[in-house]
């Protein structure tokens, strides 16, 4: 799960990080008002998105300029906010189709000396968390690893020891601090830590981190992420979630703890197991076609979330025919079916239908599907599941 | 002999007297595993499908001498679960739950490089040797006692290989589900040595996906091991798009060696034979058997 950048600086803040004073705005007139209590007289408005790239981003339509805006009065700010809100941002990050901008974040701006690299994630290779830091801040660190390897600073923390202070104050010589900005980026670091480790993070990735002209260090953008397992334990992380950045199909689904990602094609696959799901996509792929998501109903899927699963399946407008692939290990095929069957009839089953059922009680499942009338094609197994969709779905289309 | 589990492991069941633990030990007893007994904190002293519950792993080892452990602990105490168990200096430890926090397996971890302790998973389906010990949420009746070395990240696809593999009579050795989360225990090549250098098992299925490097050092071990056991391959998500989570908290591409085709490259290269597809897992070892 990702949050905007104004909650994670609050969040960041809480454990001790630097950060510019700044105030989150919906509309232009906020944007004027929150200029106009900030300190200093350049103030920065942020277009809040979960995309990266929102400065060198460009918005759909007769608007100049990217989705980060330096202004010099409040009456700028307001501006610059009526330029921005509820139009679409596009960044490298966002795709083409772009993300409405629904808030922005209005910040004190600061004179900046030089720019830093400062982040921490899990390395699934090293097994620990890891601190990435570069001289090489304010750009992409994807740039940075391909173009110059030898500015980024990997340090891996040992989970039974934790953050030492040591390595922090030799990251920091790495990157090139002197004197009393050492000690502050041991702070900058221990808050960086602090918040990754309590609030079960997976990323928390700061860049810039900026040496201002007077000396001090100061987090000028910031971006989390959360481990989707540990939100469990923090329920203040779950409540920042912006259900305008989520797609509502993935939303839907989440809501009965199905896992959905929605894709490109037009194939809707309804599967049991996240493996399983992806080699039935990929089968899919190979006899020509494209899925439309990767949905896994999970072990003990329910007659209500396999009902959950259809319905998001044939409300997708770009689905012309689904594929029902399911091995029954603990899960009995006479339950899948009788879900399968009650969730056509309610839904309305207006597309081809293949089903592939194996494992436990696959004839009783058949069986049902058989004399229930439903207008379903049987299959005998993977390969031949993923033909016979195929087939249904370009022959109905030729007509 | 199969790898890891035998018809004596002698089996303790943590999360025993909840839904899961109960449904899953009916079923491991009815298959013929061995089960010896439970953990449920504050139940200690009861009797739980005709077996002692006790507090802790502590009792239940000094008790049973239990060989392995299984756990259904819910998400939340799941880690410390294993870490009990690790503690009880129990040599088999088989995780089961999905959904642990990445970070609890980060300190897991460090209990367990610290030990002796074997750790399958978590978020697995488990491990079986047909006929002998199944400990986990497999479907018993779809195995058959063969030839056949299985490991893999993904449950269902697992049940395909080992589904295709019994129909052409082949059967299995031993089945290992390593699971789908990013930080585990035991990884693709600590089952494959054993596999190698187990008599009773002729070939190899090694099923992997999007996510992590694991099935690229899979293959280099494979390659350098100059093992004459024939290995069938397949890597799952080649139709993922970069960046996505497909279901496993591990399945998900970050750099351009977590992609299926760097994996499946890398597979080809180390003399891994491919699936053409996941119905063709069982056909194209068969082939290789009888070539």
């Amino acid at each position: 799960m990702n949050i905007h950048e104004y909650q994670a600086k609050a969040l960041l803040k809480r454990y001790g990080m630097n950060v510019p004073p700044g105030v989150v705005v919906h509309s232009p007139g906020e944007a004027r008002d929150a200029a106009k209590t900030l300190p200093g007289s350049v103030f920065v408005v942020k277009a809040q998105i979960h995309a990266g790239g929102r400065g060198a981003g460009h918005f759909l339509g007769e608007s100049s300029g990217g989705g980060v805006r330096l202004v010099k009065t409040p009456e700028e700010a307001k501006a610059a906010a009526y330029d921005m809100l509820d139009r679409t941002l596009v960044t490298r990050q966002t795709g083409p189709a772009g993300r409405v901008v629904r808030r922005l974040y209005v910040e004190a701006g600061c004179a900046i000396d030089r720019e830093l690299y400062l982040s921490l994630l899990i390395d699934r290779v090293a097994r620990r968390i890891t601190v990435v830091a570069s001289d090489a801040g304010g750009m992409s660190i994807e740039d940075v690893a391909e173009k110059t390897p030898e500015r980024i600073y990997k340090v891996p923390v040992d989970p039974a020891l934790g953050l030492s202070d040591y390595q922090s104050r030799d990251i920091a010589v790495k990157i090139g601090l002197t004197g009393q900005l050492i000690r502050e980026f041991v702070q900058v670091m221990r808050a960086a830590y602090t918040a990754f480790t309590t609030l079960d993070a997976a990323l928390v990735e700061i860049n810039p981190l900026v040496v201002t002209k007077e000396g001090t260090l100061l987090a000028l953008d910031a971006k989390m992420g959360f481990d989707d397992n540990g939100l469990f334990r923090h329920k203040e992380i779950e409540e920042l979630r912006d259900p305008n950045e989520e797609d509502p199909r993935e939303r839907e689904a989440a809501r009965f703890g199905l896992s959905y990602v929605g894709l490109e094609g037009t194939i809707g696959c309804m599967v049991n197991g996240a493996g399983l799901a992806m080699a039935t996509m990929d089968i899919i792929h190979s006899e020509g076609e494209s899925p439309a998501n990767f949905l896994d109903v999970g072990g003990g899927a329910s007659r209500e979330r396999v009902g959950a699963a259809f319905r998001i399946l044939l409300g997708d407008p770009s689905v012309e025919g689904v594929l029902v692939n399911i091995f029954g290990g603990i899960m009995r095929c006479d339950i899948i079916a009788e879900a399968v069957i009650s969730a056509c009839r309610e839904v309305g089953l207006k597309t081809p239908l293949v089903v592939r059922l194996a494992g436990t009680k696959v004839e009783e499942g058949l069986k049902m599907i058989e004399e229930s009338g439903l207008d379903a094609i049987v299959a005998e197994d993977l390969g031949d599941a993923a033909r016979k969709i195929v087939a249904a779905v370009r022959s109905r289309r030729a007509a | 002999m199969s790898i890891l589990v035998d018809k004596d492991t002698k089996v303790l069941v943590q999360g025993f007297t909840g839904a899961h633990g109960t449904f899953h030990s009916e079923q491991a007893i009815a298959y013929g595993t061995k089960v010896v007994g439970g953990v449920t904190p504050g139940r200690g002293g009861d009797t739980h499908l005709g077996l002692p519950v006790f507090d802790t792993m502590e009792q239940a080892r000094a008790a049973t001498h239990a060989d392995a452990t299984v756990i259904y602990v819910p998400p939340p105490g799941a880690a410390d679960a294993i870490i009990e168990a690790i503690a009880a200096e129990t040599p088999l430890i088989i995780c089961i739950t999905e959904g642990i926090p990445v970070q609890d397996m980060l300190r897991v971890r460090v209990a367990l490089d610290r030990s002796k302790s074997l750790l399958v998973g978590p978020n697995c389906p488990g491990v079986i040797t047909p006929d002998a010990c199944k400990i986990g949420i497999m479907p018993g009746q779809i195995h058959r006692r063969g030839g056949v070395g299985i490991v893999s990240r993904s449950g269902t696809l697992t049940y395909e290989a080992v589904a295709q593999t019994s129909d052409l009579g082949l059967g299995q050795s031993t089945c290992v589900g390593i699971g789908g989360d990013p930080i585990k225990g035991m990884d693709f090549i600590d089952v494959l040595e054993r596999f190698v250098a187990d008599p009773e098992t002729d070939s190899m299925i090694i099923i992997g996906e999007i996510g992590g490097v694991s099935e690229i050092e899979a293959a280099q071990f494979l390659r350098d091991s100059r093992t004459k056991k024939p290995v069938v391959g397949l890597v799952a998500g080649i139709t993922a798009p970069p960046g996505r989570r497909m279901g496993h908290a591990g399945a998900v591409i970050s750099g351009g060696e977590e992609t299926a085709e760097a994996k499946i490259e890398a597979m080809r290269a180390a003399g891994i034979h491919i699936a053409p597809s996941p119905a063709e897992m069982g056909r194209t070892l068969l082939s290789l058997l009888k070539g």
